[in-house]
């Protein structure tokens, strides 16, 4: 065999990081709250993944293949994190169909509209879920089959919303270990911090947005909680942390590449403005939880922090 | 019933003041235009190539209108007929532009110029001049990756997987001139274009000497000058080692064609002609060929 | 321990293949081509014709110009020929070829391998001998080093910054000059400092290299080189960049183009270049020759050369055991910043730090996916640009708007390919970017000077 020289501008190396692989790192993060919440609530809440991930794949697929006419792109996992992510914003009892409905619209609207990997200017899995809320709005919050906690009968952000005080009442190693109610993915928080702890070792994410999000809920909650004096200063903002979809959303969903800002100042804007609208709506809002819509009204801002957070020039 | 009457007529009223005050405000900012250049954009093929010289075909329609000599100006996608009844319609005179089409000057295939290394960076033609001279070794010829393909608005060019060589359509090409441009060789010309597609050039740009170009490919010009001493017309001058036919001296007679040693001066939709042998030449004989090239050329343009 | 401000990748530097293998003196070689473009600046033009006879360190080719250097035989023999031959990417350039006989060499060379110390030059000749030795940036950059030491008017030089960086990935040609050159190294400073009047040098060395750290040092102590100090910096690429290097020795910023690092009192030169000052001012020996890293797990072996300027490409590989069979990239310097050579009878030049040898598998890139604005590039990015918008706006060709997004301070590290896990070759489209938008602006200074 002959030598053959291979011609190519520098740089000659890579850093062997590809996005197939950073997308494999996120599904093995959300491995353990989805452990932890098939533990809690059986085994339909494999189910329902297994039908989300099946779902986004297959519509990202057709589309390609399709409507688009260019080689699919599933190979790169993204749709099977979007497949993950929307199932865990579900819950565990959810009619298949609806699961169905909600990849259609992750992927077909919020993504492959767009161009797909990279161009969309919201997180796919978020779109799907919010279309989800809006239109099946009694299945979206039916936890019934979630165990009942120490407030049973009823969820807790809507309680807690209206009386902060009986915050005190809860068991908040409870919520940590998974028992409370909510969607699939939202329960396991020590699951989630967790999976958090993984990706930045893995550097998938960076800090910046995952503790501002929290920071700046922690210290709204603190604040508003102070009204009430006693221990609430510091289980208010505890509460909030842990219950609802505050960690998957601080975590796994704000962090989504494409739809959050490239520089650390902006991610810092970007999380606080997250932290900032979700305690608004969760406090004084006609929903009882407010980070999906927080997230969806921040990815809409990401541009505009884009223009406006550039990295420091060298030498100015 | 009631609700339904209030809120036709608060419509309706908010609807004639915003009426109102966007009548004021539309007198206001009105911009006083050459109604004509409206016509004149229409007229125009709204391709915004860019290849007038101006940034779209509206810039172009305002210079058409405001000047008063267009002589100047050409629209090469609209062409000749376009330009005149243009100029009829602003009772100008238009410029007489015989028609040109891009013409590639690269024959050198994947057979002629075999690639001696393999190039794995962005597939790029620019990318690959920044820092190389191309997968084959010749400094000069086309690298392959189409720039100038992405650069052509009508889909006049095209790569031909076989030769690795881009391909000029010459009934879609508008000789708009943004292959010129994208082409970082500079292997673009645009050449007069004669009746039927008909053309005669030289597919080599290489000005290396003889021995150096024909290392590298097969069908490079070796500036060896047989083509210039055979022209009648003096249309084919050699520099740098390269032969160069002069499209507007040029008269299509196809001699040059025989003589080149190896076949870089392309013949496109014509016969060559056919090859007399050598001991047969006679002074006499060259004249005839000459005159009878002459009379061929001239029915060619009748037609 | 100190770096640079912003940005930066570890790559596995592999230092360890080649840091141990001694200088080699290389065999004078049959025949050289010597080529008249081996720095920035303008060619220099051949004074000696077809079947002239040189001698070892004679003139024969002159500047051209201010930025521009002297280039001198690297053998003794006679010209065979004076023609344009292809460079290492294929390119025909201008090359003196020398057959050799013999190894004769001008009388006024000083050949004795005693260390000189004393200089009692005035800055001005210090510069004219720099000049006349055709001395360029040895690193791999090629500036004339005449230029950087001389400096302009309104400035002053304040600290004499010598890169013994090497902060590209297997190279090893600095380390070993280090090691084993340390005297002509610290007496090139000394004359250094001479020339561009400064009291303090300052040698930044990246501490992956403890062992150069520690030579040094005990030989400025022993041997009471003053004015000279040894500081290790924090292992990261591209630290070698001139700008990032004073930023890591000094603290301060060089601002954006057009302005010089001498705006923040600092001089910087690379190891081997003050190496070969040292033997230019010292010695009278023109630069003709210099320390090659041969490196790259598909070798046979790896070394550390002193090669003569203008020996084949491919002679050299071959004492390294010759290029493997299959598909290989030949690097001219280290895997981040190097050149593809295409052609092996290519010469070495003034430039050249290293010749690297990739397998194909170890080159090949990545095949590219869609961009998914994760910023990693923008992280890894030392000069703090948007390598994803500056490359996209080159592909699609909005010059005017990566000149507002200072395309131009690009250094061509290739820290944001590196990292990007969509394989998108960022650096390929904006050095087309930065290539228009320098020529945009020559043109519109050449039109405001009409």
């Amino acid at each position: 065999m002959a030598t053959r020289l291979f011609a190519a501008p520098s740089p000659h190396l890579h850093g062997g990081e590809n996005t197939r692989r950073i997308m494999g790192d996120v599904v093995l993060a959300l491995l353990p709250a989805l452990a932890v919440s098939t533990y809690v609530l059986g085994w339909s809440v494999l189910t329902t993944t297994a039908i989300a991930v099946a779902g986004c794949v297959v519509f990202e697929y057709l589309i390609c293949r399709l409507f688009l006419k260019r080689k699919s792109t599933i190979g790169d996992l993204s749709a099977v994190v979007t497949g993950v992510l929307l199932a865990f914003n579900l819950p565990a009892g959810i009619p298949w169909w609806i699961v169905l409905i909600g990849a259609l619209v992750a992927i077909g609207v919020g993504k492959m509209t767009f161009g797909g990997l990279g161009c969309n200017p919201f997180n796919p899995a978020l779109t799907g879920r919010i279309f989800l809320l809006i239109a099946y709005p009694v299945q979206m919050t039916d936890w019934t089959t979630n165990v009942p906690d120490t407030l049973s009968g009823s969820t807790i952000l809507p309680t807690i919303k209206y009386q902060p005080e009986l915050v005190s009442e809860l068991d908040i190693m409870q919520m940590f270990g998974g028992n409370m109610n909510g969607s699939m993915g939202e329960i396991g928080a020590l699951a989630l911090i967790l999976g958090g702890l993984y990706l930045l070792w893995r550097r998938v994410i960076s800090w910046h947005i995952p503790v501002s999000i929290l920071a700046t809920m922690a210290i709204f909650a603190a604040i508003v909680g102070a009204g009430y004096g006693g221990a609430v200063v510091y289980e208010l903002p505890l509460f909030h942390l842990l219950a609802g979809g505050a960690l998957l959303g601080a975590i796994f969903m704000a962090t989504d590449y494409s739809t959050s800002p490239m520089t650390h100042k902006g991610m810092i804007i970007y999380g606080v403005g997250i932290g900032v609208i979700t305690m608004i709506i969760r406090l004084w809002g006609a929903y009882p939880e407010g980070m999906s819509f927080a997230i969806f009204i921040m990815n809409a801002v990401t541009p505009l922090i884009n223009k406006y957070c550039r990295p420091k020039r060298f030498g100015c | 019933m009631n609700s339904l009457v209030l809120t036709v007529l608060t419509l309706g009223v908010l609807g004639v003041n915003l009426a109102v005050v966007l009548y004021f405000v539309a007198q206001k900012f009105k911009v006083e235009e050459d109604p004509r250049i409206d016509e004149v954009e229409k007229m125009l093929p709204g391709a915004n190539c860019g290849g007038c010289g101006f940034a779209g075909c509206r810039a172009m329609s305002e210079a058409l209108v405001t000047r008063d000599n267009i002589g100047a100006l050409f629209c090469p996608v609209a062409g000749g007929e376009v330009m005149k009844s243009i100029a009829g319609y602003l009772g100008k005179t238009a410029a007489e532009n015989s028609p040109i089409v891009a013409t590639m000057r690269c024959g050198g295939t994947c057979q002629k110029r075999p690639k001696v290394n393999h190039y794995d960076g962005a597939l790029n033609c620019a990318v690959v001049n920044t820092f190389y001279v191309g997968e084959s070794g010749c400094a000069f010829g086309c690298i392959g990756y189409g720039d100038c393909v992405h650069a052509c608005k009508f889909g006049a060019l095209s790569i031909n997987e076989e030769t690795g060589l881009v391909e000029v359509d010459p009934d879609k090409c508008t000789a708009c001139g943004a292959c010129v441009k994208a082409c970082p060789k500079g292997l673009f010309e645009l050449r007069k274009k004669w009746p039927k597609n008909r053309a005669i050039f030289v597919a080599c740009r290489s000005k290396n000497r003889g021995a150096v170009v024909s290392k590298v490919c097969k069908a490079g010009c070796i500036g060896c000058g047989k083509c210039e001493k055979v022209c009648a017309f003096g249309a084919i001058t050699i520099d740098s080692h390269l032969a160069y036919i002069d499209p507007e001296k040029c008269k299509l007679c196809r001699k040059c064609v025989n003589e080149c040693p190896t076949g870089a001066i392309h013949i496109v939709n014509m016969e060559r002609l056919p090859k007399e042998p050598k001991v047969a030449k006679t002074p006499a004989a060259e004249v005839k060929a000459e005159v009878k090239a002459e009379v061929k050329v001239e029915t060619a343009n009748k037609e | 321990m100190r770096t640079f401000p912003i940005g930066g990748i570890h790559p596995s530097d592999n230092k360890e293949w080649s840091k141990d293998k001694a200088i080699e003196v290389l065999g004078l070689p049959d025949e050289v081509k010597v080529t008249m473009i081996q720095h920035i600046g303008a060619p220099s033009t051949p004074i000696v014709q077809k079947g002239d006879k040189v001698l070892t360190g004679q003139l024969i080719g002159q500047a051209t110009g201010f930025v521009s250097a002297n280039i001198h035989a690297p053998i003794s023999g006679t010209v065979t020929s004076v023609d344009a031959y292809p460079n290492g990417q294929g390119q025909r350039r201008i090359m003196v070829v020398i057959k050799r006989e013999g190894d004769e060499w001008m009388e006024d060379i000083d050949r004795t391998p005693e260390l000189k110390r004393e200089c009692t030059l005035t800055p001005e000749e210090i510069i004219a001998k720099v000049r006349n030795a055709g001395i360029v940036g040895l690193g791999g950059a090629q500036f004339p080093t005449h230029v950087k030491l001389s400096v302009p008017d309104g400035h002053k030089a304040e600290v004499l910054i010598i890169n013994g960086v090497e902060c590209e990935p297997y190279l090893t040609s600095d380390y070993r000059n280090m090691l084993e050159r340390a005297e002509m190294l610290l007496t090139g400073i000394e004359v250094l400092m001479r020339a561009v009047k400064v009291e303090r040098a300052v040698i930044g060395v990246e501490n992956n290299k403890p062992d150069a750290i520690a030579h040094l040092r005990d030989i400025i102590a022993r041997n009471n080189y003053r004015g000279i100090e040894v500081m290790p910096l924090k292992l990261r690429y591209p630290q070698g960049g001139e700008k990032q290097l004073i930023a890591a020795v000094t603290g301060r910023q060089v601002a954006p183009p057009p302005a010089l690092p001498i705006s923040v009192g600092a001089v910087v030169c690379n190891v081997s270049t003050a190496i070969a000052v040292y033997e230019a001012v010292q010695k009278n020996k023109p630069l003709i020759e210099r320390v090659v890293t041969i490196t790259g797990k598909a070798l046979g072996s790896t070394h550390n050369f002193l090669v003569r300027m203008g020996t084949c490409v491919g002679d050299i590989i071959n004492l390294a055991g010759g290029l493997p069979e299959g598909d290989v990239k030949l690097l001219n310097g280290g895997p981040m910043m190097g050149r593809s050579v295409v052609d092996i009878t290519a010469p070495l030049i003034k430039g050249c730090s290293g010749i690297t040898v990739l397998s194909g598998k170890e080159a090949a890139r990545g095949k590219e996916i869609a961009c998914i604005k994760c910023g990693k590039c923008v992280a890894a990015c030392p000069m703090g640009l948007e390598p994803y918008l500056l490359s996209k706006l080159a592909k699609l060709q909005k010059w005017d708007m990566a000149e507002e997004h200072n395309t131009i301070d690009c250094i061509e590290c290739g820290c944001c390919s590196y990292t990007c896990p969509s394989y998108v070759p960022l650096l390929d489209y904006i050095r087309i970017g930065k290539q228009t938008v320098m020529t945009n602006i020559r043109a519109r200074a050449n039109a405001n000077k009409k």
